[in-house]
């Protein structure tokens, strides 16, 4: 009879100030995880090298006029004789940069925001979180329109847009994080030995909360690429002649016949989103025990 | 398609000390309808601010190219929105004019912007309705049997199906179920309302069935509800997904609560068990998660309801955004904007009925 | 007289390793109207032995052996029974209370249809005998106004009160077998004396039989007739009350014991009780009383 061990995660004092997270991997989620990775990785690859192997210059109009998938191009033409094909590969170089970068700055905005919220309270709190407050008494599309349309029709201010929207969640995340932090003992014995706010920050509290920052963020990928696509779509985004999804669905409404012009747009979004959503997925199961399958348990009444 | 992560948490009784009422409830109701208003003021503040802070000339934003070329037009404009005044009597009077549903005029239809909505918005709701009503029952059903059938087959589908579903672009979806449905297989009615032979029954709610029900005109209402169809079921499509992971997440904590195994230890049958205690504890989160789709539903709608041609609100903003129209612009993010805070302020006056440690002290 | 007795029981937990063992064989019996302790430190599967008892082990765990429930002459056997005799024993004839009423109890759900709606599933009675039933249970209990009671919600009650309605709500459709799982370790240690006390009473006016898990020796050395100690999923010691307190035979008994504030072993359990829990339980001994005891 052997005695069930118990592990604790020792801190160890000495060293960098942070537990190791389980990894779990999810049964089902791993495997999908894997295969989102692999496909985000391609239409990244995609996106970087468009110009390389896209048969056709996404822009150039001497093709003829909406012709179906299969006379000579992959995906067909559209309505001014551009290659479809040639104009989903260039859309990945416009669409998946800007949305990885609308991330990232989101992350960092609301990140840094949210922590200053958190550690340093009273008015700073009260300030930063009525702000987030009131942008998030918004619906997302809603409001990113509204900023877009205020700003003027460009690519570069729907991305603006998008990020005025984005960050607030990462922002009430991080805060609610280093909330629960602050008073924990590491924290506490490093200000005790004089550490700066910053110090504190960045030595105790940043490694331990970037754990849920990643999988919010790698679940945000996808709705950060709806979210641009959606503005282009409306018209608030990219603009004629520049190959994007959102705006080729939109064109394709015009000439609904011709089933090739928005379908293949619409699937380019959705498998890159798709794939994203499952590699945050993955993560979310790996790193968060609770909303893990636990030993494949379930529940009989 | 929302990353509206506010998880709403049941506020903390705090001693106000200002408000005092017999009931616990009143005062809990009164403290949310103030903080709400105080989020309608900030709404419009944030609407004021995006006017005005437009690269260049507000007049010309608002009015249109054309009519800032005219001076009289102009002067006029300046006049009547106090252009000339600071910033702050400009915001009052933009107040004083919303308070009198006083929107702005439509660059695109030329009309006054609050009786274009006012126009549009049944066409939304009934759509909005349908979809929320479709996708909390068909969420609620799926992500309490992915709960139960934790780890097994059944929920690993669901999940991935759910993701996916999370994860397909409205506007996309919409059309290629136009095509499919409409175009190839001649299932679903074309665009708009009715079909051009019908009439719309007379006004009482707005709601197309709803009145051809009230007026007795059956065929008018099969039409409408024929036309209902491909919108609803892209939105409820849309909205499902997002239900349906929700609400398997609020069902699995309720599962792991004490009182659940304590109700199956008192010997109660399986099914009140379900409805009677797991249900009832998972309640609160999934209003919380309702409220929140019913703002991906709003946004869903302006995605959507140009592509089948709905005369909503969604279409006046698909309008709107793709011509610069500004004043229909604000004009729909104000209205969206307050109904969403509507809607969580309702959602918030429900917890205090479900949850009693809100309601009793 | 044997009213539950647990044979050779064992569970195993299915991990991604292969089954890991939570209980390794074990014996027990619980004796009609006695209260039985079963002690020991957490993960050494007290608690899953309990809830094996009533079959709400979670799927991933299996449970070999025997429970049989012996009432009027005839024995049911409780592991692995088909899904109806469960539910006509769970509630009914063994009946659970749990360690954290506030978790319990539904929040959501008034005290009174807590307290009847198991009732008028098992004992089909009517909505108005449930309610006077209910009402008499809360007096049983010691919850004030108890008609008043009724209507309320659990968050309404103090700790020791909401244990106190969890207890009622056990006893509603009259077991014979009352399954406590850490009733007082949720509660202020002062209001676990007047639980102690209320559980030994219902065991001695109706006959009620106890299985009592805590870690807590205090507490077992309180109200427990019998004390088993496990440790790592086996039994280790099991020996009337006075017997364990006083001669312990295994060194995990002993340390167990040790660890107690303020004891020492040279002297009696009912010392102890009143050092711990300021609430004599019987008659104070007498320094004769005590020698004469320590002498068996």
């Amino acid at each position: 009879m052997t005695l069930p061990t118990v592990t604790t995660d020792e801190i160890d004092p000495t060293r960098l100030r942070w537990r190791r997270p389980r990894l779990r991997l999810g049964r089902w989620s791993a495997p999908l995880g894997i295969a989102g990775a692999a496909v985000a990785l391609l239409w990244i690859l995609v996106a970087i090298f468009a110009p390389l192997i896209e048969p056709h210059d996404p822009l150039a109009q001497n093709l003829a006029i909406l012709q179906a998938p299969g006379h000579g191009t992959f995906m067909g033409t559209d309505e001014l004789g551009r290659d479809v094909f040639s104009r989903v590969l260039s859309g990945a170089s416009v669409t998946i940069p800007l949305s990885l970068l609308l991330v990232v700055m989101s992350v960092l905005i609301g990140a840094v925001l949210g922590s200053i919220a958190g550690f340093f309270g009273r008015w700073v709190d009260e300030l930063i979180m009525r702000i987030t407050d009131l942008v998030m008494a918004f619906p997302t599309v809603i409001l990113a329109m509204v900023i877009a349309a205020a700003l003027g029709a460009s690519l570069l201010n729907a991305v603006l847009a998008a990020l005025i929207v984005s960050w607030p969640s990462y922002a009430r995340l991080t805060r609610g994080l280093v909330l629960g932090l602050r008073q924990s003992n590491y924290v506490v014995s490093g200000q005790l030995l004089g550490f700066s706010a910053l110090k504190s920050l960045w030595r105790d509290i940043a490694p331990n909360i970037l754990g849920p920052i990643l999988v919010l963020a790698s679940l945000d990928i996808g709705t950060a690429i709806l979210l641009l696509s959606g503005l282009s779509f409306l018209g608030l985004g990219a603009k004629p002649p520049t190959a994007e999804w959102g705006s080729m669905v939109s064109d394709a409404v015009q000439n609904f016949d011709s089933w090739w012009l928005g379908l293949f747009p619409g699937l380019a979004i959705l498998t890159v989103v798709v794939a994203f959503n499952f590699i945050g997925d993955a993560l979310r199961d790996a790193l968060d025990p609770k909303s893990n399958t636990l030993r494949g348990g379930g529940l009989t009444l | 398609m929302t990353s509206n992560t506010a998880v709403r948490t049941v506020p903390e009784e705090k001693s106000t000390g200002t408000v005092r009422a017999a009931h616990p409830f009143v005062r809990y109701a009164v403290r949310r309808v103030i903080t709400s208003i105080l989020l309608v003021i900030g709404v419009t503040l944030v609407t004021f601010v995006l006017t005005n802070l437009v690269p260049g000339d507000p007049v010309a934003a608002a009015l249109g190219q054309r009519a800032a070329e005219d001076p009289t037009i102009v002067a006029h404009f300046r006049a009547e929105y106090g252009l000339d005044k600071p910033l702050v009597v400009q915001y009052f009077t933009y107040l004083g004019n919303l308070l009198h549903g006083n929107l702005g005029v439509s660059t695109t239809t030329h009309n006054e912007v609050s009786a274009d909505l006012a126009q549009a918005l049944p066409a939304t709701l009934e759509i909005a309705i349908g979809a929320i009503v479709l996708s909390v029952i068909i969420g609620v059903v799926l992500g309490t049997v992915a709960a139960y059938r934790r780890g097994k087959v059944s929920d690993h589908v669901l999940r991935v199906v759910s993701l996916a579903g999370l994860s397909v672009p409205t506007f996309w979806l919409a059309l290629v179920l136009y095509y499919v449905f409409y175009f190839k297989l001649h299932i679903a009615p074309g665009s708009g309302r009715l079909d051009s032979d019908f009439n719309a029954p007379h006004t009482v709610t707005g709601l197309y069935t709803v009145d051809a029900l009230l007026a007795g005109q059956l065929d008018t209402f099969f039409d409408a509800l024929s036309h209902l169809f491909l919108p609803v079921l892209v939105l409820t499509l849309y909205t499902v997904g997002l239900l349906t992971r929700f609400v398997r997440t609020a069902v699995l904590e309720i599962l792991d609560q004490d009182y659940v195994r304590a109700a199956r230890a008192k010997g109660l049958p399986t099914r009140t068990v379900i409805w009677s205690y797991v249900l009832r504890g998972a309640s609160i989160p999934v209003l919380t998660v309702v409220g929140l789709a019913f703002g991906s539903l709003l946004s869903g709608t302006v995605l959507v309801e140009s592509i089948f041609s709905w005369p909503g609100i969604g279409s006046y903003a698909y309008q709107a955004a793709s011509h610069l129209d500004l004043p229909g612009i604000m004009g729909v993010g104000l209205l969206i904007g307050v109904m969403y805070l509507l809607v969580n302020l309702i959602v918030d006056l429900l917890y205090g009925i479900l949850d009693p440690r809100v309601r009793i002290a | 007289m044997s009213i539950l007795a647990i044979s050779d029981l064992h569970i195993d937990l299915r991990t991604s390793d292969g089954p890991r063992p939570i209980v390794g064989g074990i014996d027990l019996v619980l004796e009609k109207g006695r209260i039985h302790g079963l002690a020991g430190e957490s993960g050494s599967g007290k608690t899953m032995t309990a809830l094996a008892i009533l079959g709400l082990l979670p799927d991933s765990m299996t449970a070999t052996g025997s429970i049989a429930l012996t009432r009027e002459g005839s024995t049911t056997e409780l592991l692995g029974a088909p899904r109806q005799v469960l539910a006509g024993i769970r509630g009914r004839r063994v009946a659970m209370v749990f360690q954290d009423p506030s978790t319990s109890l539904h929040p959501q759900i008034s005290v009174g249809r807590q307290l009847t709606d198991h009732m008028r599933h098992h004992l089909k009675v009517g909505k108005q005998d449930a309610r006077a039933r209910a009402i008499q249970l809360l007096e049983r209990v010691s919850v004030p106004d108890p008609a008043g009671a009724l209507k309320k919600f659990p968050h309404q009650f103090s700790g020791g009160q909401r244990q106190r309605i969890a207890i009622a709500v056990a006893l509603a459709c009259d077991p014979d077998v009352l399954l406590a799982d850490e009733p007082t370790t949720a509660l202020d240690v002062t209001v676990q004396a007047g639980v102690l006390q209320l559980l030994r009473g219902l065991v001695d006016d109706i006959g009620l039989s106890v299985l009592l898990v805590t870690h807590d020796l205090g507490v077992m050395s309180a109200v427990a007739d019998e004390v088993t100690v496990m440790r790592a999923g086996v039994i280790v010691e099991s020996a009337p009350r006075h017997q364990l307190f006083t001669a312990p035979q295994h060194e995990y008994t002993r340390s167990l014991l040790a660890a107690l504030p303020g004891s020492t072993l040279e002297e009696s359990p009912d010392v102890l009780v009143q050092e711990l829990l300021g609430a004599p339980t019987g008659a104070a001994p007498s320094p004769a009383t005590a020698d004469a005891e320590g002498d068996e």
